[in-house]
Parts: C-alpha cells; structure tokens; sequence
C-alpha cells in the first residue's frame, strides 16, 4: 500500500482557484502526517562556495514513477549552478510556507501564485524572463500566474479534471455518460451496488478541503456558472442556483451512491481502475496508469452543468508553476535556472508533462505537436480543456477555502441548510477580502 | 528541576556569563571549571541554553506574535493589541474546535482511565507471566501515533469492503461502512477513540501498577481481619481510595493530552469541521493560511486554558502539591 502521495493532482486542484498561501490551493494534508517543522536540514542556496552557486530547488511529490528522477536530471543538465532538488511528500504546502519566511528555504520552488503572498513580498516577478513566450501561454494560464498585471510563475504542467467513467459497467445497467447534474446524481445511484459505489469525488464527499480534499468546491460552483470570487473580487458562491447544485451533492450523499472511506484519495485512480466505482472525478494526469489497468474500458467527460438551460460543463484549470522565492540569496541565479528549464527547455518540459502522468504542456506550440494527446480519451480531455478551463484566480486564499469548505461540509455532509451556511462563509470571507484588499 | 534553584547564589555574584566554563567560585579565576558551581554549569548550561533557544525564545516569540498581525511573515510590524483574540473568540472554527475537544475528552478521559485501572488491578493479580502481559499492553505506547492513524485509516477502518471492520461486519450481513466519513451518526468518533485508547492506554496502566505496588499490603490484612469481603469491597475501601494520588495524575494528565491532541486528528479527518480539535485548527491558520498572528493568539489561549485546568485541580485535589 503505498502512501498516498499523488499531490500533484491535489495541488494541481489547489491550483485550480484553490491558489493558496504559498503553494496551490486547498492547504495541504496529506496521509503522510506530521506537519513539517521548517526545520528541515536542507539549507537554501546559499550563495555557493566555488564559483557556481548553490540553488536549492522544492517540489511537492508527484504521484507517477520516475517523476523525481526527472526533475533530478534536469537540474544535474543545468551548466551555470549547483541545483539541489529537495522533493516532499506529504503537506508540502507548509512546509513551503516555513520555508518562504526565510532566506534558508528554497531559492525555487512550485505551487501557485497569489495575491497573499505578492502582498507579503514572498516571490519576485518574472516578466523579465516569462515575456518571450507570453503569447504562447493560454489566457487561462496567465491568468492563473499573474497578481495585479505582473506574472509571477513560469506554468510547469497545466492539469485539468474529468470524470472517468467504466464504459462496462455503463453498458450494464443501461445508463449514458451524465450530462447534467440530475443525470450525475441518478446514474450514480443507478450504478450503486452492494461492492461497487456509483461516483468517487473524494472520501471528504468532495467538500472538505484538507491537502487533496475538496474536488467539488469548485465544480459545483461552475455547474451554475458561478466561481469562488468575481473578476473584480466580490463573493460569487451565493444564491439559489449555487444552494440548489449543492443540493445535489447532498443527494448523492443520502442516495448512499458515491464511494466514501476509500484508501486513497479522489486524486488517484486506485478506486477506479480496482473497480470500487463506476465513475470517478480525478485528472488527467492519471489517465496513463488507468490505461494500463483496464484498457480502453472507459471514457471521460467534463463535470456536467446544473441543467441544460443553467450553467456549462467545467474543468479545473489546474497545475503547477515555477517561482522564485524573495528571500532567496541568489534571486537571479534561481530566475536563470527557470528560465532555462520551464521556458526554453522544450525538449524536458516535453518529458515531463507527456513522459509519466499526462498534463497538457503549458507552451501552446508544445500542446499542439503532442502526439500522445491526440488520440482517444486524452484527445477528448485536451478538448474538454480548452474549452472549458476554469482558473480560480489569484484573490482566493486558503483561509477562504477553509471557511468555504466549512460551509459546504455542513450542507453536503451534515445536512444543514444552504442559504445560511453559505451567508455566514460569506461574511467570513468578506472580512477576510477587506484585510486582503484594503 | 531543582537544581535550577542554584542559580541563585552565583547568580549574586553577578558572574553569569553566558559561556560555561570559565566561572568558577571568586578567587579561583584561571582554574578553570572547579568546584561546585562550575560542575553545576557544566552540567546545566548546554541544557538551560537549549531550552531556551528551543523553548523559551519561541514561547515569548509567539506570545509577541499574538499581539500583532503577522500575516505571511514572522517578524511583524504591525500592532494589533487584543484584536487576534478576540476574533478567535466569537463564534466561530476555534470555538467549534474547543467544543469538539471537550466531546473527546467527555470518550476518552474516562474510558482510558477506567481500563487502564481495570488493566493494572488484573495484572497485578495474576501469578504468572506478569512481565510478559504488562509488556504486551505497554508495547503499543512506543507505536507512533502517526504510523497507528495510518493503520487505522487504511486497514481497520476504511470504508470499503476490505477493511478489518467491514470484513467483520461482513460476516453479519451488515453493509460496508464508511467510517472516518458518516457524519450521522458520527462514526468517525470511534475510530479515533479506540485509536488513541489503545496507544495510550498502556501508559496510564503502567502508573496505575506503581500506585498499586506502594500501598501497603498491612491495609489489606487488617481489612481481611475486620471482615472486608475480599473483591469489589476491598477495592472499593482500600484500593481505590489508596490510588487518589495517582488517579488525579492519570485524570490532569489524560486531560493534558486529549486537549493537544493532533495527530490522529491531523491524519484520520484532515481539515474537517467534522472534528478538528483546536491543534489542528491552529496548525491550519498558522502554516496553512500563514496567519500567525492568529495562530500565535490560540496557542496562547491553550496554554492559559491548560494553567487554569491545572491550578483548578490543585485546589480541587492537591496533586502536584506537597507529598500526602
């Protein structure tokens, strides 16, 4: 039973709107225990004794084998520093944290950017080196590395998530991929059996947003066409659409039909591929491991909107960027190092989005000429994200997600009722906007 | 502890230096360590330096924490008086995370206090193999609370149809259970109950063993001799009232531990509002939303909460005061 450690799936949802303190999104937790000291032994760059310098470089543990090997490599190709790839399992979003609040943590390091900790002078812009390729980025992608017009991540791997589905299983009992969210809720309590539960969002039933919870918060927003914050950052996650789709998230719960207490989380498709559901919301990065298990015995979809007259299907526009941390001795040298590796490097940037798990490598021109994206069902997800990315934005802390998430943990998992749970999150987080902003 | 006292007198002589080694007693400079406070550095001063750099340091840092607002940052300017607390203190997460302290403690305080004294009189009872069984229950103390709510999550009690709770329940018909995640009834509870009972329960059975052994066999004979029915009457006259001291150390200390509870809770529910004890809910806004300032505040009220659960028990008991 290896741990579950897969976070990047996780954090790549953090990043999907979850952007969070110092790292992507929704704050970590992993079944790795302990929180991380920051008293971890590695020192940062410190400057370098011989006449390269010395840069420390942190990244969250991907799920896919041979991922840390990569990255390894990478930094040993790099000819103009010493770099040292310090690579994390569990709750590495504190552990970044720790590390950003002194010169003794990374010089570079991955998760999302946001608007906390530009305000807190924790990362450096990088315009500078981003600028050559800006036009072969996304919006969505721009979006979701810039804070008040300056960017401030170079895009590692762009993520997106689907729902899965067992195409037998399907067949079996007669139901059709779920289109809209009243199709979701009764195919998955059609699918129910003793053995096998219809839906897998989560063993949090997808609301609670501890390091690799939470893959509904966002979702559920979509299906009406809402998000967490509005562009000009006001609270969006209220009104009757939003307290009528959560309601369907609470019927999955009382139908029984989606799976709970799996032993690993929604970000790995364990439960998928070893058939403990029918259909399961996980990402795109999984999707060579679900090959290899079952074959072309499934197919995937967009998380469906609320109604056919109410919302669009959503994906999470998810993954991970490089920044450079402001306490970093070396600033300059870390800027080069990104700079070589997540903007000029295509020939690794191409390893390591196609080469393990699958994402959609950031730079547009690379997206297009990947082969292993063009056919099947991860031609259909590529679609499905480019058409229906959502980026979280860069206001949404993970203090918001926590108050947000306590809201939905009481209507999805408690039963209490929408309207004032949503209103006292609401208020919460305004307060919290107000502290951020003002 | 006590040694500390001996600050004292060299401390009046006003030769406490920072470095050890160099203090002796007055009129015996260049002799290097001699004599009775140079031994007593020695010995002290790379103890008494650590504490305070790891301990005390950190304690008036976060106190100073406290009182600002130290968003994303540990060396705050910004002064905001009382403000942390009182956020911290209105309805809200950190009060919700001190009520569900308080359901834990109301399971486990007792429940661990009754079978650990339960264990204890049985074992020291028994005529044979006495080392071996008080090794048995003891080993699941050295057990990491961490790796014990790995085992517990993944194998015992997760929710589906090969965990060792549903494979049981399987055998009865019953359906698979989701046991860290049904809200109603609150099934969590009793994984993370019988999770911590069984890491800790040991402990508190091997004090319980020590008050036994001390009280005086003479008690019992002259009980038997007066007619005391040997047995619960016995138990309840002699024993009971003769383990006080120890059943009020077990009680703050049990107490002590329920309410820093966070591994268990911090591995088997994550960031849940389900139970998320105040530890927890600490370890999220300082680490998680690097609030902390806020994160600072609460600690501080544990520790104010703690005091006073202590100094109350003084009163109320006497434990920790002058040897009865």
């Amino acid at each position: 039973m290896s741990m579950p450690v897969r976070l990047d799936r996780r954090r790549f949802l953090g990043a999907i709107g979850v952007g969070a303190a110092a790292v992507a999104g929704s704050s970590a937790l992993s079944a790795c225990g302990g929180g991380s000291s920051g008293l971890s032994g590695d020192s940062g760059g410190s400057g370098g004794g011989g006449d390269k310098p010395n840069l420390s470089v942190w990244y969250h543990q991907y799920g896919e084998a041979g991922t840390q090997q990569a990255v390894e490599r990478y930094a040993k190709e790099y000819p103009d520093a010493t770099v040292k790839v310090q690579w994390t399992p569990g709750d590495y979003t504190s552990k970044v944290n720790s590390g950003l609040l002194s010169s003794s943590g990374p010089d570079s390091f991955e998760g999302t950017p946001n608007l906390q900790m530009v305000k807190a002078k924790q990362i450096v812009p990088l315009d500078d080196i981003l600028d050559e390729i800006k036009s072969d980025y996304t919006d969505a992608d721009i979006k979701s590395v810039s804070v008040d017009g300056k960017m401030y991540g170079a895009r590692i791997v762009d993520d997106c998530t689907l729902i899965y589905y067992r195409k037998s299983m399907l067949d079996k009992a007669g139901v059709k991929p779920p289109t809209t969210m009243d199709e979701l809720v009764a195919a998955a309590k059609e699918l129910t059996t003793k053995d096998v539960k219809g839906l897998f969002i989560g063993n949090d039933a997808g609301v609670t947003p501890a390091y690799g919870g939470g893959s509904m918060l966002g979702p559920v927003l979509w299906s009406v066409g809402k998000n967490y914050l509005t562009d000009d950052n006001k609270v969006d996650f209220t009104g009757t659409d939003v307290e009528n789709a959560f309601g369907k998230l609470r019927q999955l719960v009382v139908d029984k039909s989606i799976l709970l207490g799996a032993p690993t989380d929604y970000w790995d498709s364990g439960s998928f591929t070893q058939g403990l559901c029918a259909m399961q919301y996980t990402g795109l990065w999984a999707m060579p491991i679900v090959q290899k298990a079952i074959g072309d015995d499934f197919g995937v979809v967009a998380f469906p909107p609320y109604s056919t007259s109410v919302g669009k299907p959503s994906t999470a526009q998810g993954g991970w960027s490089a920044m450079v941390s402001a306490k970093s001795k070396n600033v300059d040298a870390a800027k080069k190092y990104v700079k070589w590796l997540w903007v000029n490097n295509t020939k690794d940037q191409e390893d390591f989005n196609l080469s393990y798990g699958f994402h959609v490598p950031p730079r547009k021109s690379l997206a297009a000429k990947a082969t292993k994206l063009q056919s099947g069902p991860a031609a259909e997800a590529v679609k499905i994200y480019n058409q229906y990315a959502i980026s979280g934005g860069t206001t949404w802390t993970t203090e918001m997600n926590t108050s947000f998430g306590d809201a939905a943990t009481a209507i999805v998992r408690k039963g209490k009722e929408a309207g004032p749970e949503l209103a006292k999150a609401e208020t919460t987080i305004n307060g919290i906007l107000d502290k951020l902003l003002g | 502890m006590a040694a500390v006292n001996a600050v004292e007198p060299s401390g009046s002589r006003g030769r406490v230096g920072g470095s050890a080694g160099t203090i002796g007693p007055a009129g015996r400079k260049g002799r290097g360590l001699r004599g009775v406070t140079g031994a007593f550095w020695l010995f002290v001063g790379p103890f008494l330096l650590g504490l305070l750099i790891f301990v005390y340091i950190p304690i008036i840092w976060s106190v100073v924490l406290s009182f600002s607002q130290a968003q994303n940052t540990v060396t705050p300017s910004t002064w905001v008086g009382l403000a942390n607390y009182i956020d911290l203190l209105k309805p809200g997460p950190f009060l919700d995370s001190l009520i569900d302290f308080c359901i834990f403690a109301i399971f486990i305080v007792p429940l661990t206090f009754v079978l650990s004294l339960l264990l204890a009189v049985l074992l020291n009872r028994i005529r044979i193999a006495r080392a071996f069984f008080r090794s048995v229950f003891f080993i699941p103390t050295a057990c990491s609370y961490v790796v014990a709510s790995m085992i517990w999550k993944l194998s015992i009690f997760n929710g589906v149809r090969f965990g060792l709770a549903n494979t049981v329940l399987s055998w009865f018909g019953i359906d698979n259970v989701a046991w860290l995640a049904t809200p109603s009834p609150p099934l969590y509870w009793v994984a993370i109950v019988t999770a911590r009972l069984w890491l800790q329960v040991g402990f508190y059975m091997i004090l319980f063993i020590a008050g036994l052994q001390r009280i005086s066999p003479q008690l019992y004979e002259a009980a038997e001799v007066d007619g005391a029915k040997p047995g619960w009457q016995v138990f309840r006259y002699i024993t009971f009232p003769q383990l006080r001291a120890t059943s009020v150390a077990v009680l703050l200390l049990l107490f002590i531990a329920a309410f820093q509870a966070f591994d268990e809770f911090f591995n088997l529910m994550g960031n849940s509002s389900l139970a998320r004890p105040p530890l927890v809910y600490l370890y999220y806004t300082a680490l998680g939303n690097q609030d902390f300032g806020r994160g600072s505040a609460g600690a501080v009220i544990l520790a104010l909460l703690i005091m006073i659960v202590s100094l109350a028990q003084g009163k109320l008991f006497g434990f920790g005061k002058a040897a009865e």
